[in-house]
């Protein structure tokens, strides 16, 4: 495999080759191997791919408002990271399946997600949220790194049953300090799983900087499961694309686990709960804002003239558009019912549930009658 | 146009509060849809507050430096084209507490750096809302891929619609309040009951529903107003005179003292008390004895004489409920001396003045020095000296009338002994039961001081003196 370039320094010890086809600047950088990946990428798929990482950005940014707002109980911002995940996002079949975190806002995206169902979990109003087989997508999972088990489980599921797709799951740094993701890499390597690890590296684990818990690249350590790797730009949207094609493609063929690292930059707060400000270096900040991944492709797209005033105002709108569709659907939301509560925690009829419905039914209908029939 | 509030949301996972940085709009100004209208800091972060409106700023409602809970109206805003209304903009966090919990408060707590255990009350219980009158908006339904569908610019849809803001509730007292279910709180809270008077029937004194309003039926509907032709009958013969239903009295003085004295102890000493019942004969008839004894005639011979010089015997075996416990400095004193309260009443009310040095007086002294100082205390002379400066306190609920009680510390003290009325009941007498002279002691001390086995020794000591006063030569 050959690699180009070498990242950026994230810590004194980690300074490793990575891929990188487009530079900060928006300069495309000839890659052989991982350019035979892009070959379908025109004109007009580069700026697909722009509007991809704008709408979301918009539809981010929107969110954290209505979370400002009142609106929305907490939400986990992407900025920065939107090339990570539309870049890998958009390399997945239809048929291949989605674990991710609880940030991959344009994952879902990439996925079809409705707007409701983006959101209806961080309002409050409902314990889970996207139908997992409508948009081949699990729900979002809170616990760090749990989900690398639930993919590895899938993957080996579809290995049994000779199915050709892949599964996906999409974690941070932090995960990688978990037994969950490390015993998720063994089974995969033992059962040479159709399961691709993405990590998203984005130097953070809320207020814990990745160079204290990874001495080493971390693309460094799934070798060492019999897992090979690769590191990648994860700012920079071709890259990933690329990358995450060839990954899949292995994946799917039966060539066993792989696992990417796309070393990113989380620009915003670990979730609207957090101030960074507190523990993070302001010129961190300012040193990633030059690699920003939309500016990087506008600045491609520029030089290729494909830049025009009529495209980017169909990028407003479109972000717009997507910024009002989320907030109506958001403040659109009614209250679940009480008794929803106890929906879809078994697949099946279940007994000791029901019962505990019925009481609990019987409970919220002591407070009707006492007050005296308002409702 | 309309009045639209924005009220404070809980911007960050379990916070209550947040205080206003500074303000980026000023009042009358136009404001879009998400333009940041000034910052807040909260526990965990400064967060710009973008507008939920696009309007004119009517009223920012705290300046600079103010701290705001949740909930509480922030900005107001004129909004055009919208339905009446002025229902909070942030209205689900905001939804005031149902009237009756109270949330406990909480402490706010960063993600992923550990949250503080969750302690008392339920959490609060949302108000339930209409869903029947579900949102006009509710038809902007999202689509299906908004990759491929953009939803047109919908207009804003409002918030579900909130039931109105219920007033405050007056805190429980959540640490004593009678066992109960919810609803049936619920339904007590509602007619006005408090569950506190209200006997309970079902297991373990529980408060049922039919309690509530078994309870209620007979004064559901208020006094009636007398009929007519009828004459308004004193209800007792104490408020034949009195001019009105009812006074008011401001606070004040002694009263006031008191008061400020007995809240500082109750809320600062944790505070326990023991019993003793003892059969004081002996005594008394010791109390004969000395009445006809002229070395101490002329001198009010009590009980609480006796009480008073077993209580400074027992100090010398038991010195800890003599001590003070110095909060300022972390100290406790050993105070090798007792200046002796006696908790007196009188018509400014109640005062504790002390015996100096009560230690060192003998029987006849120490007799002489309670008279003395009930007599002040009496005619209103206590010196601001003879109020300051006690170790302990002796309370004599005895002359009321009463048996017993749980009197509440002296403040920095930490005992206070309270003795009963001597009555003579059956008892057991040399194995039979007899005609005696039976009193109850009762001490309470301040449990950060003292524990209860050094108490119960000290009572135990004076409840001997007083059950034998030749006990006293095993003492000294």
């Amino acid at each position: 495999m050959s690699l180009a370039g070498a990242g950026p320094a994230t810590g004194e010890k980690i300074s490793e080759p990575w891929v990188q086809l487009l530079t900060p600047a928006g300069v495309r950088v000839p890659e052989p191997h991982y350019d035979s990946w892009l070959e379908d990428i025109d004109g007009g798929r580069l700026q697909g791919l722009y509007r991809d990482m704008v709408v979301v950005r918009r539809i981010d940014v929107e969110a954290t408002a209505l979370q400002r707002q009142g609106e929305l109980a907490l939400w986990p911002p992407l900025l920065g990271q939107e090339a990570a995940q539309i870049g890998s996002g958009r390399a997945l079949a239809p048929d291949d399946f989605v674990f991710p975190s609880y940030r991959e806002t344009g994952v879902a995206y990439c996925r079809g997600v409705e707007y409701a169902d983006l959101v209806k979990v961080w309002r409050g109003n409902a314990p889970s949220s996207w139908d997992p087989y409508r948009l081949n997508m699990a729900p979002m999972q809170i616990i760090i790194g749990a989900q690398a088990l639930h993919a590895t489980g899938y993957a080996m599921a579809t290995k049994f049953d000779g199915a050709e797709t892949a599964t996906m799951t999409y974690f941070g740094d932090g995960a990688t300090s978990q037994g969950d993701l490390n015993e998720a890499m063994v089974f995969a390597a033992s059962f040479q799983a159709p399961v691709l690890f993405f990590c998203q590296n984005n130097q953070w684990a809320i207020s814990e900087p990745v160079r204290v818990q990874a001495q080493r690249a971390i693309a460094d350590r799934p070798p060492g499961f019999g897992i090979p790797s690769v590191r990648v730009d994860g700012n920079d949207v071709l890259a990933c694309l690329a990358v995450t094609r060839e990954a899949l493609d292995r994946v799917r063929t039966g060539a066993g686990p792989y696992f990417i690292e796309a070393v990113t930059y989380r620009m915003g707060p670990h979730t609207t709960a957090d101030d960074p400000t507190r523990y993070r270096d302001p010129n961190e900040l300012e040193d990633w804002r030059t690699r920003d991944p939309i500016d990087r492709l506008a600045a491609y797209l520029k030089s290729e003239g494909l830049f025009d005033d009529g495209f980017q105002a169909q990028v407003r709108t479109a972000a717009d558009d997507a910024a009002a569709g989320l907030r109506a659907a958001c403040t659109g939301l009614s209250d679940p019912s009480d008794l929803e509560l106890f929906d879809n925690v078994y697949s099946t009829p279940h007994a000791v549930l029901e019962r505990q419905k019925q009481h609990y039914a019987r409970y919220l209908a002591g407070f009707e009658a006492a007050e005296g029939g308002q409702r | 146009m309309a009045i639209k509030v924005f009220t404070l949301p809980d911007l960050g996972e379990g916070l209550t509060e947040s205080d206003i940085v500074g303000w980026r709009v000023a009042e009358g100004d136009s404001v879009a849809l998400n333009q940041v209208l000034g910052e807040v800091e909260t526990a965990k972060a400064v967060v710009e507050l973008p507008s939920p409106f696009a309007g004119v700023v009517r009223k920012l409602h705290g300046a600079p430096g103010t701290t705001v809970r949740v909930g509480e109206p922030i900005v107001s805003f004129e909004v055009a084209g919208e339905a009446a209304g002025d229902e909070p903009a942030a209205g689900r966090p905001a939804a005031p507490p149902a009237a009756g919990y109270v949330r406990p408060e909480r402490e706010a707590n960063l993600v992923g750096y550990g949250a503080a255990a969750e302690t008392g009350e339920r959490p609060v219980r949302r108000r339930r809302t209409f869903d029947g009158g579900g949102p006009a908006a509710g038809s902007a339904e999202p689509a299906a891929s908004p990759a491929a569908q953009p939803v047109p610019p919908a207009p804003q849809a409002p918030p579900a619609a909130q039931a109105p803001p219920a007033p405050p509730a007056p805190a429980p007292d959540l640490g004593t309040r009678p066992r109960s279910t919810p609803p049936v709180r619920k339904l007590a809270r509602d007619l006005g009951v408090d569950l506190a008077q209200v006997p309970g029937s079902g297991s373990n004194g529980l408060v049922t529903r039919a309690d509530v309003e078994g309870y209620t039926a007979p004064r559901a509907p208020s006094a009636p107003p007398a009929p007519a032709g009828a004459e308004a009958v004193p209800a007792g013969r104490w408020l034949a005179g009195a001019a009105e239903r009812e006074a008011r009295i401001p606070i004040q003085g002694v009263r006031k003292a008191t008061a400020a004295a007995m809240v500082a102890s109750a809320f600062t000493a944790p505070q326990a008390t023991v019993f003793l019942t003892v059969d004081a004969t002996a005594s008394m008839d010791l109390l004969e004895k000395l009445r006809a004894d002229h070395a101490f005639a002329g001198l009010r011979l009590t009980p609480l004489v006796l009480a008073a010089k077993a209580l400074c015997l027992a100090l010398e075996r038991n010195p800890a409920l003599n001590w003070r416990w110095d909060t300022e400095h972390g100290q406790i004193v050993q105070q090798n001396y007792v200046n002796l309260g006696i908790a007196t009443a009188s018509e400014r009310g109640l005062t504790v003045p002390n015996i100096k040095d009560a230690h060192t007086l003998d029987l006849r002294s120490l007799a002489a020095a309670l008279a003395d100082l009930v007599e002040t205390a009496r005619a209103a002379r206590t010196t601001p000296q003879q109020l300051t400066g006690g170790t302990i306190s002796i309370t004599n609920v005895g002359v009321l009338g009463v048996d017993a009680g749980t009197p509440i510390l002296n403040p920095g003290e930490a005992a206070i002994l309270a003795i009963g009325a001597v009555r003579r009941l059956p008892w057991e007498y040399r194995g039979t039961v007899a005609l005696r002279q039976v009193l109850t002691l009762g001490l309470t001390f301040d449990h950060r001081l003292v524990d209860g086995a050094q108490a119960s020794a000290c009572l135990a000591d004076v409840g001997a003196i007083l059950a034998d006063p030749g006990m006293v030569l095993t003492m000294v």
